[in-house]
């Protein structure tokens, strides 16, 4: 047999029927659910009468709407308490694998919690109706984000109806220099491919770089990949994704776990295997990023000054980059680093794990966020991150500089929430879209690391992490 | 779901690169538990000065005459013009629902997103990519004329203009066969069911930790 790439391996594995036109039933072994993009879905199972083929499928949580503080008021606003009461009584009637509830010790962002638990295993298919469910491509899974149609489609039939995609191998070679980190890669790459560079691709991130990331760095590249246009982001299995999933609450055990590792440990893309695309970046070249626009490819290394639409040839562009900067109220050539920032969010999806509050909490630490900073929201990704920080005492060292420690959940990341930016308000944020009006109307985003996010906190202003102590 | 075969519509070009999915339904509206209604809310935050939250009375809302959807010309559009990579981030379903409900049937662009390409064709909207030469053409065509109007054929794949020049669109077989005849995926997927069994069972025994 010729080489296979990973997601040859994926894809293959999963393939229930074919037709002619290369439409395929795919089956999917993992349905990660929450409040916003399911409820239609389950009323669709109710009208029809149908049932869920197989709700031990199902990992269900509650995220975007929940408060991330007073816990004990519940949930204020009536249609977001609706909207998570619906899920509850959903779970009820149909069943789960697991449910992590509001106010549930193991409740959090679904693409924190499905890892944390265990509950995605390399070479599963693993699907949610959430865009960065390619997060959980940094185990070796094919996993992609799905409408709610599909949502109900793959909760009736456990299948997809999905053609394969081309592929492109984005190979990341060296070694990250200090204080660069995943967020930073994911960025650059974005910077470098556009936002539509990876659309119609399923991505595989390789290189030594790729290597020396920590499997929750893998998880914050994965999460972007769907930034650079591409469904499905993923990472081949080695040493450190088998250490990561042992005794995780949902991983294998005893001799299944041996079964699993032996097969866990051929899912990689084969010598030799073919990309339709192959992308390279030296590792040594990526400086910390800081997005100035409205688009995650609007970035620049934060020694970068905000550029010029008068230099820009393509009308389309200089249209585009003529409304950022009037949005974002900066003016061009203003240096990034010259920019005050309103407020500061230190969580989601992308950047809320323990690693990333150990990364903040380093540069916060014996500090003070500046005066003209109003607001720094730390949210841990899920009730466990949030033991683990406060386990480490993070918690204290982000209060004593003046931060916000709350509850788990999206928050500020999407503010459906009572968490928002006010218009005009500018922020930098650890989350993954910096478009128009993401953070609360007229709000201005920065898309930055957590590092990068903690040092702006405490500078007042955008400052290479490099050189801040 | 609806199905689609014919229609000659009023165009409207959105003149805007990137435009994404928080764009075209706002998150507040994505509250809703219903899959119905979000029209009144598509370019929310571009097509009202005021700032808006489900349950307001949307006539009573100030709109913002320099967005185009609002220009009376555009009045009924059933055919949105748009640039490259729409619908680009969230994959909520909202955003074609709102699209739809609006009162759009087709949305020509040189490129989409993926998620949001998939999800239009679950309800009854055709997205249709044509090239960016194509495009341009049109959006000039659409800007000089008023009443500009577009002929699009599924069964044929074609999009011609008013003055008679013709542009042939790619879809895959299934996804025609599906809106030609407004059919229900599940229902289709299911009359598979015996294999997606056979299926499962050698899975299960191959790798029973999946199965827990
Ligand atoms: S944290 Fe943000 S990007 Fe991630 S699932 Fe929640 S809203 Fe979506």
């Amino acid at each position: 047999m010729s080489a296979q790439s990973l997601y040859d391996k994926l894809w293959q594995s999963h393939v229930v029927r074919e037709e002619a036109d290369g439409t395929c039933l795919l089956y999917i072994d993992r349905h990660l659910v929450h409040e916003v993009t399911s409820p239609q879905a389950f009323e669709g199972l109710r009208l029809a009468n149908r049932k869920p083929w197989r709700n031990h499928s199902i990992v269900a949580t509650a995220d975007h709407n929940t408060p991330t503080d007073h816990w004990d008021q519940g949930i204020q606003d009536p249609i977001s308490r609706q909207q998570v009461e619906t899920l509850d009584a959903n779970i009820r009637a149909f069943g789960a694998l697991a449910y992590f509830p509001f106010k549930d010790e193991r409740q959090g962002i679904v693409h924190v919690v499905g890892p944390e638990n265990g509950a995605t295993l390399p070479g599963m298919t693993v699907v949610c109706g959430d865009s960065h469910t390619s997060t959980h491509g940094a185990f070796a899974a094919l996993a992609h984000g799905i409408g709610t149609s599909e949502v109900e489609h793959v909760m009736a039939t456990q299948t997809l109806v999905a053609k394969k995609s081309r592929s492109m191998l984005i190979r990341v070679d060296g070694q990250l220099g200090q204080g660069v980190t995943a967020k930073d890669v994911a960025l650059a790459i974005i910077g470098k491919i556009g936002t539509a560079g990876g659309t119609g691709y399923a991505v595989e991130f390789g290189g030594s770089a790729i290597r020396g990331l920590s499997v929750e760095g893998r998880m914050t590249l994965c999460n972007m990949a769907i930034e650079g246009g591409a469904r499905a982001g993923m990472v081949a299995v080695d040493d450190k994704t088998i250490a990561y999933l042992k005794d995780r609450p949902f991983s294998p055990k005893g001799e299944q776990w041996d079964a699993a590792v032996e097969y866990w440990k051929t899912l990689v893309s084969d010598e030799g295997a073919q990309f339709d695309s192959v992308v390279v970046l030296k590792a040594e070249e990526i400086e910390p990023q800081v997005t100035w626009g409205t688009s995650p490819e609007q970035v620049l290394a934060v020694n970068g000054r905000v550029p010029d639409p008068a230099a820009e040839a393509d009308p389309v562009k200089k249209g585009s980059y003529e409304r950022a900067l009037q949005y974002m109220g900066l003016t061009a050539n203003t240096p990034l680093t010259d920019i005050p920032v309103d407020k500061v969010f230190i969580g989601s999806c992308t950047n809320s794990r323990i690693e990333d509050l150990r990364a903040a909490a380093g540069i916060a630490k014996g500090k003070q966020k500046a005066a003209n900073v109003k607001l720094v929201l730390v949210v841990p990704g899920s009730g466990l991150v949030k033991r683990q920080a406060e386990a480490e005492g993070l918690d204290k060292i982000f209060i004593a500089a003046g931060f916000e420690w709350r509850e788990p959940g999206c928050s500020m990341c999407l503010a459906m929430n009572a968490d928002r930016l006010e218009p005009g308000e500018r922020c930098a944020s650890t989350s993954n879209r910096n478009f128009e009006g993401r953070q609360g109307q007229g709000g201005r985003t920065h898309l930055v690391s957590p590092e990068m996010a903690a040092a702006a906190a405490i500078a007042g202003h955008f400052v290479d992490v490099r050189t801040f102590a | 779901m609806k199905p689609f075969t014919q229609l000659n519509g009023l165009v409207c070009p959105l003149d805007r690169a990137n435009v994404d999915t928080d764009a075209i339904i706002p998150k507040q509206f994505l509250k809703s538990i219903k899959r119905s209604g979000f029209g009144p809310n598509l370019f929310d935050e571009w097509r009202y000065l005021d700032h808006g939250e489900p349950g307001m009375d949307n006539s009573k809302r100030q709109i913002n005459p320099e967005f185009v959807l609002n220009f009376p010309r555009y009045a009924g559009a059933q055919v949105l013009l748009a640039r490259d990579n729409f619908g680009c981030g969230s994959s909520r379903e909202h955003a074609p629902w709102a699209i739809e409900d609006y009162g759009f049937r087709a949305v020509i662009a040189p490129s989409f997103a993926d998620i949001f390409f998939n999800n239009c064709f679950k309800n009854g909207l055709l997205p249709i990519v044509l090239s960016t030469e194509v495009v341009d053409q049109l959006f000039s065509e659409a800007e000089a004329t008023e009443g500009y109007q577009l002929a699009i054929d599924l069964e044929q794949q074609t999009v011609t203009t008013p003055a008679g020049q013709s542009f042939s669109f790619d879809i895959t077989a299934h996804r025609k066969h599906c809106l030609l005849n407004g059919l229900d995926e599940i229902g289709l997927t299911l009359a598979h069911a015996e294999e997606i069994r056979v299926f499962e069972e050698k899975r299960k025994a191959q790798q029973p930790w999946l199965f827990v």
